[in-house]
C-alpha cells in the first residue's frame, strides 16, 4: 500500500478546535509539513501565543511553549539562546503580534534573532469574539467598531510586513496568503524557505499570512476568501520584501 | 574560598548567580541596580553565557520565561518600577512552574519615586503583585555577603520546587560595597548535571527518544476541572515551602529581653547599630530579622514572646507593610509600634534608640 497522503509527524493526532473553514488548520498543517521535510521535528521548539491559536502547543508534535499575549518573540529569543543547537518558531495572530506584541517583535527582528515567525493576519480578533484589530480594514465593522473602523479617529491598519521591512537586520520577509489553492502552494514555499533558513541559523525570518475569520466576519468560508482577496489585498499586498539568501547571504 | 574581594551588592550578586551557574541573563537597565547588568553585559560573554538588554522589563522576562522553559538556570534584575512590569511575567513562571531569579533592587516610589533605598515593594513581593493565586520565595539580604550568598540559595530553590524566586534588596546594598566571600565557580561536570536535571519537563533536544509526549511549558487550562487540580498542586508545593524553607536571624536575642524588634534588610541593619548600643546602656533588646519574608517566620516571632516581652518594635523603609505580618504572628499578645521612613531617606540607629526609649 503506499502512503499518498498523511498527517505529518510534526502534528499530534488531536483535533484542531478551530472554525469549520478557519485557515488556522492550513497554517499549521504547513508548518508541519515543511519541519517534516527538512528534518526537523527533532530538533524544533515553538512558541504558540495568546488567540485561537492558543492551543498550537498541544497541536505540534515537538516541545512547545504558551506565552503570554504578544511576548512570543521574547519567549523565543530566550529559548534559541538557552538551546542554540534547536530551532524556534512563533505563530502569532493580528492582536497578538501587532498590538500588545509590537516592542516584542520589532526589537526580535531589529536584533536579527534566530527565529522564524509565522504571521496570520486575520483582521480582527477571533478568540475575544470579533473586536476590532490593529490590521482591521478602514470602514469594518467589528464588535468594538460597531459603526466601521474610523480610521481618522483610530488609524490605519498596520502593515506588520513593510514595518519590519524599514529595519536592517530581518533575513527574509515575505507576505503569502491562504486564500486559493494556488495561495497556499506558494505559502508553503515560503514556510519552507523560513524554516530551511531557520535551520541553517540564518537570522530572523518572518511570513504573514493573509488570512480569513469567517466566524466573526460574518461569512461563509468561500464568501470569507472572496471579500479578503477583494478587500484585504490592497492594504496588505502578498510581495516578498526581502530576501538575503537569495541577494547571495548576508 | 577565602578570596575575599570589596564589592559592591549588585556586583557581589551578579558573580554569585554565575559561579552558581547561571548562563543566562535578560534585563533592561534601571538605576539602582545599573552596576548588576553592567557587570552581567562584561561578564556573561567570559563565562560562555548569554546577556541580553532587552526592550523593557517586560520582554526580558518573557526571555527568561523561555530560557527557564529550556531548564536553564535564568536571572533577571531590575528595581522597583521595572519589577512592576515583570508582575505579568513572573505570575506565568509561577503558573507554569519554572524555575528562575528575579532580583529587586528597590528604589522609592509609588510611580517614578526616587532612585534612593527603600522597602516599598514588600506587599508586591510577598502578597501577589501578578495575577493569580500564586506565592513566591523572597529573600530579603542585610549586607553584601548575604546578597551574594542568596544568589545561590534562590536558584537551588528555585530547582527545588520548581518556581520563581525573588532576591529583595534594595538601593543601599546594591550600591554600598563590602568584603564578599565567593563558592567556587560550577564546574563543567556540575554544569552538565544542571542541563539535565530537568529533562523529565523542560524543553529539550532529545524528542527521538522513545514514549517521550512532547513537552509543553504552558500555565493555561481551559477546563475548570483540570485548572482546579492544579491550583491545588500549587497550593501543596507552597504549604512544603512554608514548612521547610523559613529563614530568620536572631539577634541579641535572649529570654530576659524586654524589647523586640522585627525588620528585614537595610532597616535590620540600622536596627543591629540601635541594638548594640541599647544593650551597652542597659536596654534589654533583641532582634528577629525575616530572611525569607515569604515564606514568613510567624513561628519564630510567636517562640520570641516570652511574659518579659513588653512591647515590639518594626521599622521599615515604607509606611508600614511588614509590620501587618508580625501582628500576625503576634495576634494582639503585645503591642506592636512602628518606625517608618518613606521617600528613600534611612533612619539613624539614633531615631530607633529615641523610639524605643520612647516607647
Ligand atoms: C494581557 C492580555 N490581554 C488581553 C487578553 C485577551 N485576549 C485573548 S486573545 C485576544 C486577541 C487575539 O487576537 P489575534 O491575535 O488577532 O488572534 P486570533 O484570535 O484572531 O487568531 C485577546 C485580546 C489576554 N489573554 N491577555
Ligand atoms: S474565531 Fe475565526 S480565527 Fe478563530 S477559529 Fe474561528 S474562524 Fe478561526
Amino acid at each position: 500500500m503506499q502512503v499518498i497522503a498523511k498527517r505529518p509527524d510534526s502534528l499530534t493526532d488531536l483535533n484542531f478546535t478551530y472554525c469549520p473553514g478557519c485557515t488556522h488548520g492550513i497554517s499549521h498543517r504547513l508548518i508541519a509539513e515543511a519541519i517534516d521535510e527538512l528534518d526537523l521535528r527533532n530538533k524544533m521548539m515553538g512558541v504558540a501565543p495568546v488567540g485561537c491559536s492558543v492551543f498550537a502547543y498541544k497541536f505540534f508534535n515537538f516541545d512547545m511553549a504558551e506565552a503570554a499575549h504578544g511576548r512570543a518573540p521574547a519567549v523565543a529569543t530566550g529559548m534559541k539562546r538557552a538551546r542554540p543547537d534547536m530551532h524556534v518558531f512563533t505563530y502569532q495572530g493580528d492582536g497578538d503580534l501587532a498590538a500588545i506584541g509590537t516592542a516584542e517583535i520589532v526589537h526580535a527582528a531589529n536584533r536579527g534573532e534566530n527565529i522564524s515567525i509565522f504571521f496570520v493576519n486575520n483582521a480582527i480578533y477571533g478568540m475575544t469574539g470579533g473586536q476590532m484589530a490593529p490590521t482591521t480594514l478602514p470602514g469594518m465593522k467589528t464588535s468594538t467598531s460597531p459603526y466601521g473602523r474610523d480610521e481618522q479617529d483610530i488609524g490605519y491598519p498596520i502593515a506588520a510586513c513593510e514595518l519590519l521591512d524599514s529595519l536592517r537586520a530581518p533575513y527574509y520577509i515575505e507576505r503569502v496568503s491562504l486564500l486559493s489553492p494556488q495561495d497556499i502552494i506558494k505559502a508553503k514555499r515560503a514556510v519552507l524557505k523560513a524554516l530551511k533558513y531557520n535551520k541553517e541559523n540564518r537570522g530572523f525570518t518572518f511570513v504573514e499570512f493573509v488570512s480569513t475569520c469567517p466566524t466573526n466576519w460574518g461569512m461563509t468560508p468561500l464568501d470569507a476568501m472572496k471579500w479578503a482577496k477583494e478587500n484585504m489585498y490592497p492594504f496588505f499586498p502578498v510581495k516578498l520584501f526581502r530576501d538575503k539568501g537569495e541577494e547571495g547571504g548576508k | 574560598m577565602g578570596e575575599k574581594v570589596l564589592m559592591k551588592g549588585n556586583e557581589a550578586v551578579a558573580e554569585a548567580a554565575i559561579r552558581a551557574g547561571c548562563r543566562h541573563y535578560f534585563a533592561y537597565p534601571i538605576t539602582p541596580q545599573s552596576e548588576l547588568i553592567e557587570y552581567m553585559s562584561r561578564m556573561m560573554p567570559k563565562a560562555g553565557g548569554t546577556f541580553v538588554q532587552a526592550e523593557s522589563e517586560i520582554a526580558a522576562v518573557n526571555m527568561v520565561y523561555g530560557a527557564a522553559g529550556c531548564g536553564k538556570r535564568v536571572m533577571t534584575s531590575s528595581s522597583s518600577p521595572g519589577i512592576s512590569l515583570k508582575m505579568e511575567g513572573i505570575s506565568y513562571l509561577a503558573g507554569a512552574e519554572l524555575p528562575a531569579v528575579i532580583v529587586n533592587v528597590q528604589r522609592g516610589g509609588p510611580g517614578l519615586g526616587d532612585i534612593q533605598p527603600a522597602q516599598g515593594d514588600y506587599f508586591q513581593a510577598t502578597k501577589g503583585g501578578g495575577h493569580g493565586d500564586y506565592r513566591m520565595p523572597v529573600l530579603a539580604p542585610s549586607t553584601v555577603q548575604e546578597f551574594a550568598d542568596m544568589a545561590d540559595l534562590a536558584f537551588e530553590l528555585g530547582d527545588k520546587y520548581r518556581t520563581p524566586v525573588m532576591i529583595l534588596s534594595d538601593g543601599l546594598l546594591g550600591q554600598m560595597m563590602e568584603p564578599v566571600d565567593f563558592k567556587p565557580r560550577k564546574t563543567e561536570a556540575e554544569m552538565e548535571e544542571l542541563d539535565k536535571q530537568h529533562f523529565d519537563w523542560c524543553i529539550h533536544p532529545n524528542q527521538d527518544e522513545p514514549n517521550r509526549h512532547h513537552h509543553e511549558i504552558n500555565s493555561l487550562e481551559i477546563d475548570p476541572l483540570i485548572l482546579e487540580k492544579h491550583v491545588i498542586h500549587l497550593g501543596e508545593k507552597f504549604d512544603k515551602i512554608e514548612a521547610n524553607e523559613v529563614r530568620y536571624e536572631e539577634y541579641k536575642l535572649t529570654d530576659d529581653c524586654e524589647y523586640l524588634i522585627v525588620a528585614f534588610g537595610t532597616a535590620a541593619r540600622i536596627a543591629k547599630s540601635a541594638i548594640d548600643e541599647l544593650n551597652v546602656e542597659g536596654v534589654k533588646i533583641g532582634m528577629i530579622r525575616p530572611i525569607t519574608v515569604w515564606p514568613y517566620p510567624y513561628e519564630a516571632i510567636r517562640n520570641a514572646l516570652t511574659p518579659k516581652i513588653k512591647k515590639i518594635l518594626v521599622t521599615e523603609l515604607n509606611l508600614g507593610q511588614m509590620i501587618e505580618d508580625v501582628k500576625l504572628a503576634v495576634e494582639g499578645k503585645v503591642p506592636v509600634e512602628f518606625l517608618g521612613k518613606v521617600g528613600g531617606i534611612l533612619f539613624t540607629p539614633q531615631e530607633v534608640k529615641d523610639k524605643i526609649k520612647g516607647m
